[in-house]
């Protein structure tokens, strides 16, 4: 057992979880259909077997079962993009869809866009664009940015790129420099 | 949610033989399961089955899998090609990432976006819990029905892509316990009635396997409209699919179909003939107008549809005329 734990390591989530974990995780409804089943999600090229319920989401099974938490919860319904992944290269809510049901599948995270230190093009474009304000929509942007590139637009004007951003919500109101941040990318054909 | 049990079917007779509901992309079932407003015991995960192919067939005409996603139907060239109001409609419709999961059978069996109905808090929905009432009646009907509804019910249905289809006259192929069938568009969704807990004429295990799209006959100008609050990723206040076919300066040939009006996609043929032989232009598209439109019952919030339908139907005609 660990003792003299410095108090800088325990992070703002760490202790948020240790809150709300206890109650959060207690199922709704105790129910004898309840059933566990060994699912293998290939996420950023690693695989990973976990001992999950049918109803786990994917966002959950990300955040709450391999702590991988860069993708973000917004509003759990499919309105607002923060949740985005790429299922086999297309953005998709991970907040709407079951994990068990992407066995096989190669899901893609924020955290698995960059090639070690270097940043995919999309993240150092938010960045130097200053594509975002609080941030929290962010990891969504740029993953549904990534899935925009990925679908091969041509000729795609700033009401094309707005369009097509539109599942993603930022309340901060950053989306004249997303804007910017995607279109630098698109431009370049997908290099920063 | 509820705790469920769950199977992959790795076949068609499988997934038909297993008691349970069906799911495919899942975007309206999972959101549905949250709210508590669908509580299955059990799902079938139909995503593996051979069944999202989109394919030329003999005829000229198009068969698109039950299990193609959205946004593969909306990039398919031969569908770009031949049936463009159908791929502005789906485009239209949700946001990249929805249209990347949602698939085509499951977009037709979309539940309806009726407050009253998506909230579990409103005791009172016919569609939710059947002969609890209708709370949308006397409450804030502003998005609702003005056509077919009935004293049980005045929910609308919320697909773009299926106002696209029923002018279409798409066909609907489903394979269930009791063998094989196909179900005309017109008669896939139907009326609320009295029992608005049965949205399409689906039996019990039917699951579907396509949609056939007929062959487009001569060419032909279409547009699909789509008036909302906000200019992106909001449901259709009206919406309206218009497909002229347009001969020697004449009409030869008028499709035209209405969402947001109403519990299904909402044609008139006597608005469609009475454009056949006529030339184009305002005066033949209001009378078009005026009788799809005829029979409107709007409620205390939503008497505006009435007026917004006609003109979106007379511009929905103007823009496809003016295409070729």
């Amino acid at each position: 057992m660990q003792k003299d734990l410095p108090l800088f390591e325990v992070t703002r989530r760490d202790f948020v979880g240790a809150v709300v974990g206890a109650a959060a995780l207690v199922p709704e409804t105790a129910s004898a259909q309840s059933q566990q089943s060994s699912v293998t999600l290939k996420i950023n090229r690693q695989s990973h077997t976990l001992n999950i319920e049918p109803r786990v989401t994917l966002l959950d099974a990300l955040r709450e079962y391999l702590q991988m938490t860069g993708t973000k919860k917004g509003c759990d319904h499919g309105q607002c993009g923060a949740c985005t992944v790429l299922i086999d290269g297309r953005r998709v809510n991970s907040c709407l869809t079951f994990a068990i049901m992407h066995e096989g599948a190669e899901i893609t995270t924020i955290e698995g866009l960059a090639q070690g230190d270097q940043l995919h093009a999309m993240q150092a474009a938010f960045l130097k664009q200053d594509g975002f304000q609080c941030g929290y929509c962010t990891s969504g942007q740029i993953c549904s940015a990534v899935g925009l590139l990925n679908e091969g637009h041509k000729d795609l004007s700033d009401d094309d790129i707005r369009e097509l951003m539109s599942g993603n919500i930022c309340r901060c109101g950053a989306y004249p420099n997303i804007v910017t941040a995607v279109k630098s990318v698109y431009q370049q054909g997908g290099h920063a | 949610m509820i705790p469920f049990t769950y199977n992959r079917a790795a076949g068609i007779d499988e997934a038909i033989g297993t008691h349970g509901r069906f799911i495919a992309g899942g975007t309206n079932l999972i959101d549905l399961m949250k709210y508590g407003v669908e509580n299955p015991d059990h799902l079938v995960d139909i995503n593996r089955l051979p069944l999202a192919d989109i394919e030329a067939l003999p005829d000229g005409g198009l068969r698109i899998g039950a299990l193609a996603r959205n946004s593969d139907m909306a990039n398919h060239a031969q569908l770009k090609q031949n049936y463009p109001v159908l791929a502005e409609a789906i485009l239209a419709g949700a946001s990249p990432q929805l249209r990347n999961l949602a698939t085509a059978g499951g977009n037709l069996l979309q539940r309806t976006r009726c407050y009253y109905f998506y909230d579990a808090g409103f005791a009172q929905c016919n569609k939710r819990t059947p002969g609890s009432g209708c709370a949308a009646l006397n409450g804030y009907n502003r998005i609702h029905a003005i056509l077919g509804t009935s004293e049980h019910c005045i929910a609308t249905h919320p697909s773009d892509m299926a106002v696209a289809m029923a002018a279409l006259e798409a066909v609907v192929y489903v394979q269930g316990p009791q063998g094989k069938r196909r179900i005309p568009f017109s008669e896939f969704h139907r009326l609320p009635g009295a029992t608005p807990q049965i949205d399409t004429n689906l039996n019990a295990g039917e699951l579907i396997t396509s949609i056939d799209l007929p062959p487009v006959a001569a060419p032909s100008r279409a547009y699909y409209l789509k008036v909302r609050d906000r200019r992106s990723y909001a449901f259709a206040l009206v919406s309206v699919a218009a497909i002229l076919q347009i001969d020697n300066g004449s009409i030869k040939q008028a499709r035209i179909a209405l969402g947001g009006v109403a519990h299904k996609p909402w044609r008139v043929p006597a608005a469609e003939h009475a454009l056949t032989g006529k030339q184009p232009g305002e005066a033949a598209y209001k009378e078009a107008a005026n009788l799809l439109l005829a029979g409107a019952h709007p409620h205390e919030h939503n008497a505006f549809k009435v007026e917004m339908a006609k003109r979106a139907v007379i511009r929905a005609l103007t823009v496809a005329e003016s295409r070729s």
